[in-house]
């Protein structure tokens, strides 16, 4: 699904990402670790387009379709869902006109029709209601005003109306209460099937007890420098990142 | 307006006065009385290539309403001018927005005098400025001897689409009375590329996203308004 090869990109010509390679295959669950500033939002900027993200050599496809090529907006449309560490606050538009803008762009651009105004509302109404927000909240404008848990139930719920290929989730489970951390779990269990892939950017093993990944790596200095089974995880939470480090 | 205006005019610093020349003499004002108790909405809009100014000198009778709805997107030079007096207890409500994109320079200019008191004042003025035009919002608010428990509130806010592109804010307050609550905010700002990106990686084309944006940042003066406001939007998914 996802294969990236010796991926290097820079931010203000600092490198951050050198010589990043990993593969996800459809259908599977793949959960990236590291220590802070690691580059492991970068990579998730790198893949989603972010002005800025200067890719400086390497190769990504997704689905086999050239991902680098892309703009940001049909990297979205090919299948690509980033999750922010840090959701954007958007006065002024709703969640709903925003998810609505979104789905109906991302259909155009694969040639589909467009969602009525009725399948849409039965969509975005169905995903809230089963990451507990409610449509009250949908009405509001997006993010604005929504506490740190409110906002990633949000992300979890952009993601389900737009079933994405490959899902990158950048820290979802971070600022989650225990209930919540369940319910976020739960959708991104819900959205796996054979035709899909998550990468899961996480620095808790708590996330990894509900959603068991296929493989874990090691992200260190822009580089993933070991990888390993779910028990990798969990070897981490007991020794932190030293040894990946010094090597 | 007997003779032409000079830089030294408050009320027309930011004007091109080479094109209030050319466009000389002006139009005569638009005289409205609003008759105590009653309440009136009506709507400026300004479209097209040429010089334009349109001036309206207003009378807000005892408890009476008023509300303005302008629209300025229209002149190399446009301007609308409302001169508007309040009697006790009136309500006037100024919602606008200026859109300019190429050299043109457009302006709304307010004058509103509280002349008795307990009136009410509400302006929401936005501004969306492309390319090198320029985009002004002057607004006087005159609190007269006795005019107590006035309320006056201007809300200016301006976008700049590039670089090039000016935005003035000019808020005036003369006050003479000492019961009062006058506020007024202007502010200055660019889209927010973490939006736009955020939108973009939601598959929103940029053209799109910019349009969605721009739209929501006028949205507060044209609630009132549905067809100025579509009309408006048809010229932020044209323009930004
Ligand atoms: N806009 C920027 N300008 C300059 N440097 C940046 C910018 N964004 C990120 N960096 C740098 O890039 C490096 C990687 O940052 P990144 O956010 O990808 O780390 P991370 O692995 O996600 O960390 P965390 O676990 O804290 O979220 C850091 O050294 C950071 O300071
Ligand atoms: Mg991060």
């Amino acid at each position: 699904m996802l294969a990236i090869t010796d991926l290097h990109a820079a931010i203000d010509g600092k490198a951050i990402l050198n010589g990043l390679t990993l593969s996800v295959g459809a259908g599977e669950v793949h959960a990236i670790m590291g220590p802070n500033g690691a580059g492991k939002s970068t990579l998730g900027y790198v893949l989603a387009g972010r002005a800025g993200y200067e890719v400086t050599g390497g190769s990504v496809t997704l689905d086999g379709a050239e991902l680098l090529a892309l703009d940001a907006h049909e990297r979205a449309a090919a299948g690509l869902f980033l999750g922010l560490q840090y959701p954007v606050e958007i006065p002024g538009v709703s969640n709903l006109t925003f998810l609505r803008t979104a789905l109906n762009a991302q259909r155009r651009a694969r040639g589909e029709a467009e969602a009525s105004g009725a399948e849409f509302m039965r969509l975005a109404r169905a995903e809230a209601d089963a990451l507990g927000l409610s449509l009250e909240m949908l009405k509001r404008p997006v993010n604005v005003g929504f506490s740190g848990g409110e906002k990633k139930r949000n992300e979890m719920v952009q993601m389900a109306v737009l079933a994405p290929k490959l899902a990158v989730l950048d820290e979802t489970d971070s600022g989650l209460d225990i209930d919540a951390l369940r319910v976020v779990a739960d959708g991104i269990n819900r959205m796996r099937s054979p035709e899909r892939a998550t990468l899961l950017i996480t620095h808790y093993q708590r996330l990894l007890d509900y959603v068991v990944p296929d493989r874990v790596h090691v992200l260190v200095a822009g580089r993933i420098v070991r990888s390993g089974g779910p028990e990798l995880a969990r070897e981490l939470e007991a020794s932190g990142y030293a040894l990946d480090q010094a090597a | 307006m007997s003779a032409l205006p000079t830089r030294r005019d408050e009320a027309w610093r930011y004007s091109d006065l080479a094109a209030v020349e050319r466009a000389w003499p002006l139009p005569e004002p638009v005289r409205l009385d609003v008759p105590a108790g009653a309440s009136e909405r009506r709507s400026i809009v300004q479209d097209g290539d040429a010089t334009v100014v349109d001036t309206l000198v207003a009378a807000v009778g005892a408890g009476a309403s008023l509300a303005l709805d302008i629209l300025a997107m229209g002149g190399d030079f446009g301007r609308v001018a409302v001169e508007v007096t309040l009697a006790e207890g009136a309500r006037l409500e100024v919602n606008g927005v200026v859109l300019a994109d190429g050299t043109a320079t457009r302006e709304i200019v307010t004058s509103v005098t509280h002349a008795e008191p307990g009136a009410v004042s509400r302006q929401v003025v936005r501004s969306v400025l492309a390319g090198t035009a320029t985009g002004s919002f002057l607004g006087k608010v005159a609190v007269t001897r006795g005019a107590q428990k006035t309320d006056a509130v201007q809300s200016v806010k301006a976008l700049l689409l590039s670089r090039g592109a000016t935005a003035n804010a000019k808020p005036e307050l003369e006050i003479f009375a000492d019961d009062v609550k006058c506020a007024h905010g202007a502010t200055v700002g660019e889209l927010d590329a973490n939006a736009l990106f955020y939108l973009a990686s939601r598959g929103v084309p940029y053209a799109e996203a910019r349009a969605l944006l721009t739209q929501a940042f006028i949205a507060d003066a044209l609630v009132g308004a549905p067809d100025l406001a579509e009309r408006a939007a048809a010229w932020l998914r044209r323009v930004a």
